[in-house]
């Protein structure tokens, strides 16, 4: 029984060490961690049950909340304009707004620079989001994780790669990746099942995976050269 | 309800000394007991036995021979569904999956021995236990109201007869007369259903008695799909529902059951109707089997659903604080098609994916005026996590809303099926 329990955890974790696909939810970030960045913005907001209108608006609720919609706060006209243009706070707003004020909200009144550190935003993002409404409750609610996976189409999932067009362009991965699957700090990807290399890929391609050499990496490649990569990968020394 | 003789159902399981013997380890067939018939429940039956073809022993444990679901029990209050439409019977599990379906209530589980024992005096043994019960009311949660009261106050939050007698107290009402709900707090079965439900209520209303009022009395500053019903009720029931958050005292509400009274932030009211539908916890058995914690809801593991009190008992459904997801039909089933791939996995070694679960809430707000809420999960380690969701947008056209309404027939006849074959 023991060794079944053990075996289906091994299982449901999908083969550590064989390079599967990771296939868990990410945490936009750490919470307690945010909770240090919050104090950058705490001079001027307030968050939790009882928070007010101070110098800037609460923050309690913001995820899913229109712009410039607390009542009673003298908002900037432009955050007025992208309020009434129906623009909702969300995981993706929230964090160019914080990266870059300005270049969200022209003429914000936030007196913010900004916050370059993506996994300081990412912490920060994480804290708020434990102040907006649960989606056990109000299932609408905005995410409270990032999908690991990309849904892919159908017709994406069915193109069948050229091995042969794949060999020539692994040689851009195979300078970090060593060819024979031994992992010596960057994880190998020799003989890893073509679903799973082709689902990682398009994970990092659309960003939902954080690695940032990685997510270069495939911006650059098309859906047949994903495909075909996979294809080699799938068979290589065999 | 008054307890039944034991009855089997189906494969011609031995009676009493086949179910109690001790199980040698090895020999046997390994078995799986499920607690609770309903959505989580009838669906991991199902599916451990269609997909183990055999090899697993299924044993479902569920008190009622009819199993009356929630869902849609709202369209049956706005005349849109026969009672006998919602009713569903565990004959096909039986006949068609192997299912041995035992009427009976679980009144204990020993977790060192792996036995379950039933109101009719026998003790089962399990290699795996699946706990779907769904949910019971806290106690005292609103003051004059209690399960004794249930027939003056209906809560029609477990479907059937409750169910019925509301109905029948709605379609009563004088000319005129007041329907009132006290609205539950979080967390609760069916985020929308209250709201559904004050929709089906209106429905009726406009058309038998409409100079009647509906009060809701509600904890809570906001629900789900809050602007779409409230966009509704103004379109469709114009003047007709009054909704008290707790700006308003909602949230300080008691009931006299005997005098058909509520006091709502000390302003007492006179009733015709009174549908008090109360703070909600795991189903008992759940605390019995010592699987709650203080929220009175049952942590679990999310890429198998099990328990993290004891790893060979999963939890199902309504019973669970399952991370993002809300207590829905929908969310139940679809934890328990994750729970019957890792049991199947513990106990024959067959395959088992990535957990991914997947909900959606529809809710008719009157004919044809059908709206929807979902959302996609994934497990991380510590919780189910929503990772994507879409909902229905104030002012829709007429033709969407229809569609929407259509989808949700083929839901309700699709998940009936996936849970009773
Ligand atoms: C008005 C209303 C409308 C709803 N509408 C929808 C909807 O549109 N869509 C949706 O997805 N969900 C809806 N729901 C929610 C849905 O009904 C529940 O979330 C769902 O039934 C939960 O499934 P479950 O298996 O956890 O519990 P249940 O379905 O309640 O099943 C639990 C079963 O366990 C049995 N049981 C309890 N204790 C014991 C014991 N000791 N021994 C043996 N058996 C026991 C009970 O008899 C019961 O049959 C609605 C709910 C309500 C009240």
């Amino acid at each position: 029984m023991r060794e079944s329990f053990i075996l289906a955890l091994v299982l449901t974790l999908g083969g550590v060490g064989q390079g599967v696909a990771e296939e868990t939810a990410q945490a936009i970030g750490d919470p307690e961690a945010g909770a240090d960045v919050w104090i950058l913005c705490s001079g001027c907001h307030q968050i939790g049950p009882d928070a007010e209108i101070g110098i800037g608006p609460p923050l309690s609720g913001i995820f899913g909340r229109r712009m410039a919609s607390v009542e009673g706060f003298p908002y900037s006209r432009s955050m007025m304009r992208m309020g009434r243009d129906g623009l909702i706070w969300s995981l993706e707003t929230l964090d160019a707004y914080i990266e870059n004020p300005r270049v969200l909200v022209s003429g914000t009144r936030m007196g913010f620079e900004g916050l370059e550190d993506p996994t300081e935003r990412a912490d920060l993002l994480a804290f708020l989001r434990e102040f907006s409404d649960k989606p056990s409750n109000i299932p609408e609610a905005a995410p409270t994780a990032l999908a690991a996976l990309p849904t892919l189409s159908d017709e994406t999932l069915a193109i069948v790669g050229d091995a042969a067009y794949g060999e020539y362009l692994a040689s851009e991965c195979t300078t970090c990746h060593q060819r024979d699957g031994s992992d010596r700090g960057i994880p190998s990807i020799t003989l890893w099942p073509e679903e799973n290399f082709v689902l990682a890929m398009h994970a990092y391609k659309q960003k939902l995976r954080p690695h940032p050499v990685m997510q270069m990496m495939a911006s650059r490649l098309s859906d047949e050269e994903i495909a075909a990569l996979a294809a080699y990968f799938a068979t290589l020394g065999r | 309800m008054t307890l039944n003789r034991r009855s089997f159902l189906g494969t011609g399981l031995a009676l009493g000394a086949a179910l109690s013997a001790p199980r040698a380890i090895g020999q046997a067939k390994p078995r799986v007991v499920i607690v609770g018939g309903g959505a989580g429940g009838a669906t991991a039956a199902r599916y451990i036995a269609k997909d183990s073809q055999g090899a697993i022993d299924v044993i479902l444990i569920e008190p009622t021979r009819t199993y009356y679901t929630c869902f849609f029990s709202n369209l049956y209050i706005g005349g849109f569904r026969e009672l006998n439409s919602i009713a569903h019977n565990y004959g096909g599990l039986a006949s068609e999956y192997g299912v041995n379906v035992v009427h009976d209530w679980v009144i204990g589980v020993d977790r060192d021995a792996k036995t379950v024992s039933t109101a009719a005096g026998h003790s089962l043994a399990y290699d795996r236990l699946i706990v779907a019960p769904g949910i019971d009311f806290v106690d005292g949660a609103v003051p004059g109201w209690s399960t004794a009261a249930q027939n003056k106050m209906p809560h029609s939050w477990k479907a059937g007869s409750q169910t019925q007698l509301l109905k029948a107290q709605i379609e009563a009402m004088p000319e005129g007369g007041t329907f009132c709900m006290v609205a539950p707090p979080n967390p609760y079965r069916c985020p929308p259903g209250p709201y559904e439900r004050i929709s089906m209520v209106a429905h009726v209303l406009k058309e038998r008695n409409p100079t009647a009022k509906i009060l809701v009395a509600d904890p809570k500053p906001k629900f789900s799909k809050m602007a779409l019903f409230q966009e509704g009720w103004e379109r469709h029931y114009t003047g007709m529902v009054e909704w008290l958050g707790p700006d308003f005292g909602g949230g300080n509400v008691s009931v006299d059951p005997d005098a058909m009274t509520v006091d709502i932030d000390g302003s007492v009211e006179k009733v015709d109707v009174c549908n008090v539908i109360p703070a909600q916890k795991a189903g008992h058995i759940a605390q019995v089997a010592g699987l709650t914690d203080a929220s009175g809801f049952c942590p679990i593991v999310p890429a198998t659903m099990q328990s993290r009190m004891d790893e060979n008992i999963h939890v199902l459904g309504d019973a669970t604080i399952a991370g993002d997801m809300p207590k829905s039909g929908f969310s139940a089933n679809s934890q328990a098609k994750v729970a019957a791939m890792a049991v199947r996995a513990a106990l024959t070694g067959s395959r088992a994916f990535p957990a991914k679960f997947s909900n959606t809430c529809w809710s008719l707000i009157d004919t044809d005026d059908g709206v929807k809420v979902g959302a996609s999960y994934q497990a991380t380690e510590e919780k189910i996590a929503k990772v994507d969701g879409f909902i229905s947008q104030t002012g829709e056209d007429a033709a969407l809303r229809k569609a929407t309404y259509e989808e949700s027939l083929g839901w309700y006849a699709g998940i009936t099926a996936d849970m009773f074959g």
